[in-house]
């Protein structure tokens, strides 16, 4: 067998994602997030009467803390795995990953293990953003004073 | 119709994000990082505002919202204090994001036994 007809049956037996079908599961998705999120906002505002900035707040560590919770019970994961960038782009993602490397490496211990850990996976959003508001905050200086 | 607003816009946002996690190869750590670095820059375009009064919750909700708030939270430190403020004041509305995550997953992660 040569290497072109090896590369077409390789082609043909890889699993072909669809990707219209992925982009839609995450319009969907996402679109809920952002719903329940919108919902929250208006319970927090009409029944406890929390400012509309703050309540905003409220909303994110809501958010946090539910796929805080669900990924520590294990079904978050799959979620994930399904609903892709529907729950990757919103808060929940930084949430599980961070959530999901503290539960791998819980068994290396407090320091070297969890501490050392956590943030492997969502550093790079922590680092990222930082340095990136820095900037954009000095030009905003420079062009609106 | 804020709820068909949030809809959305949160839904265009992780469409967005599934093309390009489809069609190019950067994985989700690429795709946050530079949702998150495009907050702050439409936080500082002055369009992100606009998102959230279009959007409410559902602009506050995404990924990007952490990035406009270091921003903001610069931006408004340099007012209040100057340059130092620019340092002090990065982390203060962001801190709401980091501070639950860290506390949450610590909590949890004592409680929860890991699966397998």
């Amino acid at each position: 067998m040569n290497l072109d007809e090896y590369k077409k049956i390789v082609d043909q037996l890889t699993p072909k994602e669809n990707k219209s079908k992925n982009a839609l599961i995450a319009f969907f998705v996402g679109g809920a997030v952002g719903v329940f999120a919108e919902i929250i906002v208006t319970v927090l505002m009409h029944c406890f009467g929390v400012s509309r900035t703050e309540s905003y707040l409220w909303t994110c560590v809501i958010v946090i803390f539910i796929s805080c919770l669900s990924t520590a019970l294990g079904f978050f994961d799959n979620l994930v795995t399904k609903a892709k960038a529907g729950l990757i782009i919103p808060t929940t993602g930084f949430a599980h990953s961070i959530t999901s490397a503290a539960l791998d490496y819980k068994r290396d211990g407090l320091i070297t293990g969890i501490g050392a850990n956590v943030f492997k996976l969502a550093g790079s959003v922590i680092i990222y953003g930082i340095l990136s508001a820095f900037f954009f905050a000095i030009l905003g200086v420079i062009f609106y004073g | 119709m804020n709820y068909l607003s949030a809809f959305i816009f949160t839904g265009i946002t992780c469409f967005l994000a599934q093309l390009i996690l489809d069609n190019t190869k950067l994985t989700p750590g690429h795709v946050t990082s530079i949702f998150t670095m495009l907050g702050a820059l439409f936080g500082f375009l002055g369009l992100y505002d606009k998102f959230i009064s279009f959007a409410g919750a559902g602009a506050t909700t995404i990924i990007s919202n952490f990035g406009y708030s270091l921003y903001k939270g610069a931006y408004l430190g340099f007012q209040e204090q100057g340059i130092i403020g620019l340092f002090s004041g990065l982390l203060t509305k962001g801190s709401c994001a980091i501070a639950s995550v860290v506390v949450f997953s610590f909590v949890f992660v004592m409680i929860f036994k890991p699966r397998d």
